[in-house]
């Protein structure tokens, strides 16, 4: 196996101790398939017990180790030494509080995870002894992709619009709502409507597209708002310019949604 | 130290943590339930499981095949009337996840597809593409967000359980954010830690799977069963240890020695089967424990491939072609590829035998209640003797499912009617955490260096207790692990910080699969035959005359622990001959 | 001894310059300054057409001016270019299914440069260019 020293420049930051955050450089030996989760790995059992970063499955499933490597979102395990070179620069991902050292504090997104109801709101109920509700697999595919995500949130590290106005739902937990909203066994749409088609929600979005560009599980949140920017679209016509004419969520309990941020 | 009062306390909040959460929820709202994990739920192991999960749904299948499967896998260490359960309650809550959204793979008329695995003799693995594990995880966390009544505490780790007049009513967690220690008093504590395959060198497992629930219940006076029965994986990518799910040879791949042999037909698993057809319970769709100690023969007799990586076979999955790879085995192409840069459409992808899997853990009945008066437990940290000395591929997800809820329903029952707690009780208890806390923190003239340990504990359980095993290597296991956990005694810590500090997790989850370990070896040493993942060369025969029983291993402080044993349920299916050889079919 | 949660803040105005990506959105964002300003210039025509012919060959007087060709040429690159980014846009707003698979994004972003280029010859046409 080849073997390749590599110069890690990490962001350092300890609340007991400092007022703000620094950089600290690491030489370590690596393999030159490792990728930088490996590197840090080795840092912290061989070199520097005080590093802290999370991790867990190294397969780019779980999800835990995303970090800004050179300035681009990545999860560590997935970001191959092979593909850089020089100093490698890791800091915590963008957007988000740190916590300490590349740990930062999802509280934010997980809040906003809950507010869109990602969950199915049967369009109707069946007790289980009646089996399963037909999907065929054309029905599947049209939602699968958007199920995929593995909340990783390199998406709103990526995303200027959520660093500069926090208050925005975001890409992953938008793409979740349309996730269910695509699926046949779903009928909650209207409820979702009233935190999806808001200025906090798809209209936050001015489609930037850096989501779907730096996400590791090829969901493409960037599509999923744009898609639903005209279904909310449609809703609005429905709603104001026919006579009559009814849709996703009454507009009294979408302002309130509005008001309530 | 801030107190939570709560109803029922769930340590993990993986698949097994969040079925429990949400079967309580389901039974009774006004059940204050604190779902405690030391990750964000989706974070949990769950998620890296593949291939699918195992319930009877097809007309020409039947829950006594399921049965057979079972408890023949578990080479007759299941309790049949526990497998009994399991598989009538499986397809039920394989349909319940379908109700709650997992996008499970369709057949063209819109039912439930499924896919052959391992051991099983007909076609009944529900599955996601190769993300079954990852689906059903998510579906889980996301339906549990709309109950109320079910609080998270995400990122604290469960330090003990507190236990005052012979129950359990509780248990104390470290928040990792702030390091504070909080306690959480409740009548009744249900455990879904998962797995310990940390405590090997080698393993598909994730960083997070240090058997910290398993040694909790361990250290607070529940007996751990079975431990020393560990699944291999008989195809792990090399350098990574990561899965390449069974699927891979359910949906027709082929493994092969140095000479393009498919040597499994050596082993008790042939006739071979005609390339690209695999037939069910033989060949590549042979049971993990044989399929993985094949790999053992091959690389004593020099038939295994020399890589850079070590001795490896090779998984050739090209004949199966790019269309059904990239719809049935997407991850496995993109691992493959990433990690090892070998692209399985045109070549084949050298493994070899991975950690995968404990079949032991806490022991529990088919209640999923611990001898513990108010502890339950369910999923890998538990052992419910379902899988006996082998599991077979694909029953532990639904595992996960039946016996969480199950856990649920006997926690939901056994928190009705209690006395409140002696909360002083408790507090003092409480109080001696954070003590052992405290000392961790203080101490100064500690010599060992952690990752030194967790080093030389992952090399004593390769080398001692690994695919086949000996009295001798037994033995220098079993005082390797007692010479370490005294040694644990004097780590110092390098970091005193308070804020999530992550050197002191890693030596509190050291301190966990130091105790798992001990287990693991004390169990092997003392079960004098072979069965099922747990292979002597000095005793190659099963004894169901003296072994036809649990190993149950009893906490015993720094002294080495106690160990008793008892029966093996058996109610229709008497030990027979395991037979994976395609001829008799 | 506790948490202190480090934030470090977007630059509000400076932002853009941390990735390529970032400039690249920006970039198509000015265009529509572009964009509107031509709008306003037709509204600017239509008025002077209706002050009457006078007015309306000063309009076309100034419209020939260096400065308004150089105006013309960046309204059209820039229109152009947005046009682009909106034609590339239309794949992932409006995928489509048939069956299982879906249709190639590519395809549907030249469907509409195709309804482009059509449009175009179609408004020449009534132009009286051919």
């Amino acid at each position: 196996m080849k073997e390749r020293t590599v110069q890690l420049e990490v962001l350092r930051y300890n609340p007991d101790t400092d007022t703000e955050a620094h950089f600290q450089r690491y030489e370590v030996v690596c393999q030159e398939e490792w990728v930088v989760l490996d590197a840090l790995n080795k840092i912290k059992a061989d070199i520097d017990p005080t590093l802290n970063y999370r991790w867990s499955c190294h397969m780019a499933v779980c999800g835990s180790c995303g970090m800004m490597i050179n300035g681009e979102p990545k999860l560590s395990c997935h970001a191959f030494l092979r593909d850089y070179e020089g100093v490698i620069r890791v800091e915590p991902l963008a957007h988000f509080p740190v916590e300490r050292d590349l740990v930062t504090a999802p509280d934010d997104f997980m809040e906003k995870l809950k507010r869109v109801k990602p969950y199915v709101i049967p369009k109707e109920k069946k007790p289980i002894s009646e089996g399963e509700y037909k999907q065929t697999p054309a029905q599947l595919m049209k939602f699968r992709q958007y199920s995929m995500c593995i909340n990783c949130m390199l998406c709103y590290a990526a995303c200027p619009q959520y660093g500069l106005t926090p208050s925005f739902i975001g890409p992953a937990a938008l793409t979740l709502a349309h996730r269910y909203n695509q699926d046949s066994r779903d009928g909650g749409r209207m409820a979702r409507q009233e935190v999806v088609a808001t200025h906090e929600g798809v209209w936050e979005c001015t489609f930037v597209g850096a989501c779907s560009e730096v996400c590791p599980a090829q969901v493409d949140p960037a599509s999923a708002l744009q898609q639903m920017k005209i279904t909310s679209s449609l809703d609005w016509i429905v709603e104001h310019l026919i006579p009559g004419g009814r849709s996703a969520g009454d507009a009294a309990s979408r302002e309130d949604a509005v008001d309530k941020s | 130290m801030e107190t939570v009062s709560t109803d029922v306390a769930i340590m993990g909040a993986g698949g097994a943590g969040l079925r429990a959460a949400i079967a309580l929820a389901e039974s009774n709202p006004k059940l204050r339930i604190a779902l405690i994990s030391k990750v964000y739920p989706m974070r949990s192991h769950t998620c890296a499981a593949e291939g699918g999960a195992a319930g009877v749904i097809k007309p020409d299948d039947s829950f006594d095949m399921h049965f057979d499967d079972t408890v023949g896998g578990g080479d007759w260490l299941s309790d049949q009337d526990c497998v009994e359960y399991f598989i009538h309650e499986a397809p039920k809550e394989l349909m319940q996840l379908e109700h709650w959204g997992c996008p499970w793979n369709r057949e063209a008329d819109g039912s439930v597809a499924v896919r052959p695995f391992g051991g099983m003799k007909k076609q009944r693995t529900w599955f996601a593409a190769d993300k079954s594990g990852f689906h059903i995880l998510h579906t889980l966390f996301q339906t549990s967000l709309q109950f109320p009544s079910i609080t998270r505490y995400d990122e604290y780790y469960a330090l003990d359980l507190l236990v005052d007049d012979g129950r359990c009513q509780g248990v104390t967690a470290l928040e990792m954010r702030s390091g504070e220690l909080r306690q959480f008093h409740a009548k009744a504590v249900i455990i879904a830690g998962g797995g310990a395959g940390r405590m090997f060198p080698f393993s598909t497992n994730g960083a997070i799977k240090t058997g910290d629930g398993m040694a909790m219940a361990y250290r607070a006076g529940a007996p751990l069963k079975d431990m020393e029965f560990v699944q291999y994986h008989p195809t792990g990518l090399p350098n990574t240890g990561s899965l390449l799910t069974e699927a891979c040879r359910g949906e027709g791949g082929v493994l092969v020695n140095k000479h393009g042999r498919r040597y499994l037909a050596d082993y008790g698993m042939g006739p071979e089967t005609p390339l690209g057809k695999p037939q069910l319970k033989t060949m590549e769709l042979g049971p993990r424990d044989r399929v993985s100690q094949a790999y053992w023969h091959e690389l004593q007799k020099g038939n295994t491939i020399t890589t850079q990586w070590g001795e490896c076979v090779l998984l050739d999955m090209r004949h199966l072609g790019e269309k059904k790879i990239n719809e049935r085995l997407p991850l496995v192409k993109e691992l493959a590829e990433a990690y090892l840069g070998v692209d399985i459409v045109k070549e084949a992808v050298p493994i070899r035998p991975v950690v995968h899997y404990m079949m032991g853990g806490i022991s529990t009945n088919t209640a999923a209640a611990t001898p513990l008066p108010g502890l339950f437990a369910a999923g890998e940290c538990a052992c419910v003797s379902l899988n006996g000395a082998n599991r077979l591929g694909s029953n532990s997800l639904v595992e996960l499912l039946v016996f969480g809820r199950r856990a649920a329903l006997s926690a939901a029952e056994h928190v009705q009617g209690l006395p409140a707690p002696d909360t002083a009780a408790l507090n003092t208890q409480a109080e001696k955490t954070q003590q052992r806390i405290s000392e961790l923190f203080s101490r100064t003239d500690g010599k060992e260096s952690m990752s030194g340990l967790r080093k030389e504990m992952q090399e004593t359980m390769e080398k001692n207790v690994g695919i086949y095993r000996t009295e001798a290597g037994l033995q220098e296991g079993v005082n390797k692990i007692h010479e370490l956990r005294q040694r644990y005694r004097r780590i110092k810590l390098t970091d005193k910080s308070s804020v999530f500090n992550t050197d002191l997790f890693q030596a509190l989850e050291l301190g966990s699969m130091l105790d798992c370990a001990e287990a693991v070896t004390v169990g092997a040493l003392a079960r004098k035959e072979s069965r099922g993942a747990h292979q002597r060369l000095d005793y190659i025969e099963r004894d169901d005359r003296n072994y036809l029983r649990h190993t149950m291993v009893h906490h015993q402080g720094m002294d080495s622990p106690r160990v008793d044993y008892l029966d093996v349920v058996i109610t229709k299916s008497p030990p027979g001959v395991r037979d994976y050889s395609g001829d008799h079919k | 001894m506790s948490r202190k949660p480090l934030v470090r803040e977007c630059p509000p105005t400076t932002w853009y310059f941390r990735q390529p990506r970032y400039l690249r959105y920006m970039s198509r964002e000015i265009t529509s300054i572009f964009v509107g300003a031509y709008c306003v210039l037709l509204v600017v025509g239509l008025q002077r057409l209706a002050d009457g012919p006078t007015a309306w060959e000063g309009f076309l007087l100034a419209l020939k001016s260096p400065a308004s060709i150089v105006f013309h040429f960046l309204a059209l690159v820039a229109a152009v270019y947005h046009a682009a980014t909106w034609f590339n846009a239309t794949q992932k707003a409006m995928p489509l299914q048939i069956g299982e698979s879906f249709v190639p994004g590519n395809l549907i972003s030249g469907a509409h440069y195709a309804a482009w280029a059509v449009l175009s010859c179609v408004v020449l046409y009534l132009a009286g260019v051919f």
